[in-house]
């Protein structure tokens, strides 16, 4: 097993990575999938953490966080397709029906 | 031995989770974050945690992966080169790079002192990891678990019905 801090820095820096894609990318489903990369990462902690103290605490909340994540994908999916329907378009710049 | 192992896996993790940002294409990024994905599950392994690695690649890497590219193929989207990423490119940049040198500061300016549990790694290898979670699970953690199955009806409801052709 390696050192915790370095399971933290991979962490780290793929959440970082999927902050980047989550403000400059301009697509609905690629900004989706970097918030899947970034709640992967926070797993990736959850887990490391877990197995650093002895806890088995830590693998249970991953548990809980694939099982939202799931439900996040289907509920997503489902407004990205409706969006589709409404503008013919999935780049997020079109979502402006709410501005004023 | 473990270590250049760790490195190869770290490597592959971080350079297709760039993939993941930089591809044109949007097929082309759901691959690599299933590769991403795959990885994750390495580390889980690596971790004394197979079955949280049995998870992962079925539920992310099998389930949502699939439900993306599905999404991704039935709208068919034309990729558009000319305008892939928004003005926002430098500050969204300088943005994660901070994110980063937070976490990077946290990290190594603290170690975890929290109190430890009882599962060392000799113990989850001699019971079975399986078995203690789904332990674990159903004792201290019932009621999130079946607040989970509230949650997992509303999102079946809640696609079913934004899915649908008049909303």
């Amino acid at each position: 097993m390696e050192n915790l801090n370095s399971y933290l820095i991979v962490s780290a820096i793929l959440f970082s990575i999927g902050t980047i894609g989550v403000l400059t990318r301009k697509n609905v489903i690629v900004i989706f999938m970097c918030v899947e990369m970034m709640l992967n990462a926070v797993n990736l902690t959850f887990v490391a953490f877990s197995r650093h103290l002895g806890n088995l605490d830590g693998q249970i909340f991953v548990f809980f966080i694939m099982t939202v994540a799931a439900a996040e994908a289907a509920v997503g999916l489902a407004l990205i397709i409706a969006f589709f329907n409404n503008k013919q378009s999935i780049d997020v710049d079109d979502v402006n029906i709410m501005k004023w | 031995m473990e270590t250049l192992f760790f490195l190869i896996i770290s490597l592959v993790a971080i350079v297709s989770a760039i993939l993941v940002v930089t591809l044109k294409n949007p097929i082309n990024s759901a691959l690599s974050l299933i590769m991403t994905f795959f990885c994750l599950a390495t580390y889980y392994v690596m971790l004394d945690a197979p079955f949280m690695a049995a998870v992962q690649v079925m539920v992310y890497a099998g389930a949502i992966m699939v439900l993306m590219v599905f999404t991704i193929m039935l709208l068919n989207i034309r990729v558009d080169a000319s305008k892939k990423h928004s003005h926002k490119l430098i500050l969204g940049s300088i943005i994660g790079f901070f994110t980063f040198l937070n976490a990077f500061f946290v990290i190594y300016r603290s170690r975890a002192a929290l109190p430890t549990g009882p599962y060392s790694g000799e113990m989850i290898k001699s019971v079975g990891h399986t078995e203690l979670v789904g332990r674990e699970i159903f004792t201290n953690f019932l009621l999130p678990f079946e607040v989970t199955s509230i949650l997992l009806l509303v999102a079946i409801i809640g696609a079913v019905i934004l899915a649908k052709k008049k909303i």
